[in-house]
């Protein structure tokens, strides 16, 4: 059963396997087990980020095809939703609709851009996706009437999923459920379900095409397979389900605007993520977003604890004061990427 | 006999002024090994680049079973039958011996675009792929990296990734070449063993004489891009236009 979700695709090491249980069952049972407002934001960013993170690295990592347009498609998916509800009021067939549009507007785009630009040199894929991914920043901001420009556009989403509802009259577990836990599963299951959909494809004979022509596109062509179709096929993959963890994350923040979808701070997480966690391991996506988001959230907090830990020593406290926590997450990227060239997962599977 | 399995008609390919391959005329027909011979430069390998698709022809035409490719992808003429080995070793390196063949029976089975199923679950071509690698004697090193094994097991590999493309026509670009003399061998009696199949057409770029005598129904000669002889061997090694292509001694007369 467990082989048959994983796709046959087994963590091939102890400690990354506990690892990722550990993930799991923290994900599955945030709510109950880390209960507070702030730390529910960082769970459900971590579900909506690993599936944000894998589907780049679906493209990256296994097609070996470099885009600077995924958060493009992040915003259309979330952006899909906030117009839908605008337009069609608050209901549960606005958010349906809001994400089938903004997933077939990604693979609309994501189509068009392969079917141009890959059929050339890779650079011109990549340069391309950043031409059309600013151009399409710009129009966001500009088209205010539709977009809510700068200030971007709060959602309404239906009673059920917002703080207001309470299904039931006492706590369950010690926790009081109220439509916010509800729609945190609404996040974890469809991220869930999301990302082991991408661990099928990868591990699919369509996946290990995209292995063999990251490999060696010219050979892959000589056996048989037309790489432009495939590279194409994997672009319009990827954009789509990068949509709809746009969708998902429209829904939970009940806002969105270009610097929380678009903006190029995203683009550059995606990326160090993918490389901190492991390219070409879609396991990489969940360890490396799940140590990321903490070090993003949690590094200010521990930094300030430390800093007033050693407030006896000189200068250590002021190299450990919460305003350098930039500073030490780029320590912790470079020394990262140092020791483990291969990321996260490379590393754990090393060791064994 | 039927009509040829392969045929180019003025085939010609040009880099700017320099005309790479010139007008170049031939049929192959299926149980027929042809060696192609000639010194650097000849266009041999260009020759072999057109008829795969990897560079656009200029002119003429390619035909496979009667029907014109020119125009077609290298993947769809692969697909058609034209089965290609390198000069240079070209495998996808860090994957397994294995997977670089069940990725060639994967290709034949048009089962590229299945995202649903596990490919590791599809036990009929693994199976497949395991067969083929026991014909060439690679199987204890199915799950090895490529790139973990020395160059003769690559080129084993090669040809093993050939076999299993099951193509009508074989194209082999000097594969002995870097071989030593106990590693080459094997990779003849592959070769030889592909040419008892009556069905195969085989065209085999060489150097070596002693290969050429060995295996060759028949000889073509290119020189500075055009075809200057064919026929069987002992009538064209007689010839004097080819001793004049050869002047400088390229042919090894091992």
């Amino acid at each position: 059963m467990v082989r048959l979700l994983l796709s046959g695709d087994r963590p091939q090491s102890v400690l990354l396997g506990a690892l990722l249980l550990t993930i799991l069952v923290c994900l599955a049972f945030a709510p109950f087990l880390f209960p507070g407002t702030r730390s529910l934001e960082t769970a459900a960013r971590i579900c909506i980020f690993i599936v944000l993170v894998a589907s780049y690295d679906l493209l990256l990592g296994y097609a070996g095809i470099v885009s600077f347009a995924h958060t493009m498609f992040f915003g259309m998916g979330a952006y899909g939703v906030a117009i839908a509800t605008q337009r069609m009021g608050t209901g549960y067939d606005a958010l349906a609709v809001g994400t089938a549009a903004g997933a077939g507007l990604a693979a609309v785009f994501a189509f068009l851009i392969a079917l141009f630009s890959l059929r050339v040199r890779a650079i011109f894929f990549a340069m391309i996706t950043l031409a059309v991914a600013s151009a399409v920043a710009v129009l966001v901001s500009q088209l205010s009437a539709i977009t809510g420009g700068e200030d971007g556009m709060n959602i309404r989403i239906p009673r059920e999923l917002t703080p207001a509802f309470r299904p039931f009259d006492g706590p369950v577990l010690g926790l009081n459920v109220n439509g916010r836990v509800l729609n945190y599963y609404l996040v974890f299951v469809s991220c869930l379900v999301l990302f082991l959909l991408m661990l099928r494809i990868v591990n699919s004979p369509f996946g290990r095409v995209l292995q063999a022509i990251r490999e060696n596109a010219f050979r892959a062509e000589a056996i048989g397979y037309r790489v432009v179709f495939y590279r194409a096929a994997a672009t319009v993959i990827s954009a789509v389900v990068a949509s709809l963890a746009g969708a998902i994350f429209a829904i939970w923040l009940r806002y969105v605007g270009p610097a929380t979808t678009l903006g190029v701070e995203i683009m550059l997480d995606i990326l160090l993520i993918v490389v901190i966690g492991g390219m070409g391991t879609m396991y990489g996506a969940v360890v490396g977003t799940a140590a990321f988001v903490l070090a993003q959230n949690y590094l200010r907090d521990w930094m300030g604890g430390a800093s007033e830990a050693t407030s006896f020593l000189p200068l250590v406290p002021d190299l450990l004061n919460p305003d350098r926590w930039l500073m030490w997450l780029g320590i912790l990227f470079i020394l990262s990427v140092y020791f483990f060239p291969t990321g996260m997962v490379g590393r754990l599977r090393g060791v064994r | 006999m039927t009509g040829p399995s392969l045929e180019t008609r003025d085939l010609t390919v040009r880099f700017g002024g320099h005309v790479a391959v010139d007008h170049v005329s031939a049929a192959f027909h299926p149980g027929e090994l042809t060696a192609i011979v000639g010194p650097n430069g000849a266009g041999k390998t260009t020759w072999f680049n057109l008829i795969s698709g990897q560079i656009p022809a200029s002119g003429g035409k390619v035909l496979l079973k009667g029907e014109d490719i020119t125009r077609l992808s290298v993947a769809a003429r692969t697909d058609r039958g034209i089965g290609r080995a390198f000069q240079l070793t070209n495998l996808f390196p860090k994957l397994t011996v294995l997977e670089n063949v069940r990725l060639v029976i994967q290709a034949r089975a048009r089962r590229g675009f299945n995202m649903w199923t596990v490919a590791m679950g599809h036990r009929d071509m693994i199976e497949a792929a395991e067969r083929i690698l026991e014909r060439v004697r690679l199987q204890h090193l199915a799950n090895q990296p490529v790139n973990t094994l020395p160059h003769g097991d690559q080129r084993k590999l090669e040809v093993a990734t050939l076999i299993a493309m099951q193509p009508e026509v074989f194209m082999f670009d000097e594969p002995t070449a870097g071989l030593s003399l106990d590693e080459a061998p094997v990779i003849l009696e592959l070769i030889a063993e592909i040419k008892r199949d009556p069905g195969a057409t085989v065209l085999l770029v060489e150097h070596k004489m002693d290969v050429i005598r060995s295996l060759a129904d028949r000889i073509i000669v290119l020189h500075n891009g055009a075809l200057v002889a064919d026929g069987p061997p002992a009538e064209v090694m007689a010839s004097a236009v080819v001793k004049e292509a050869y002047l400088g001694g390229e042919l090894e007369d091992v």
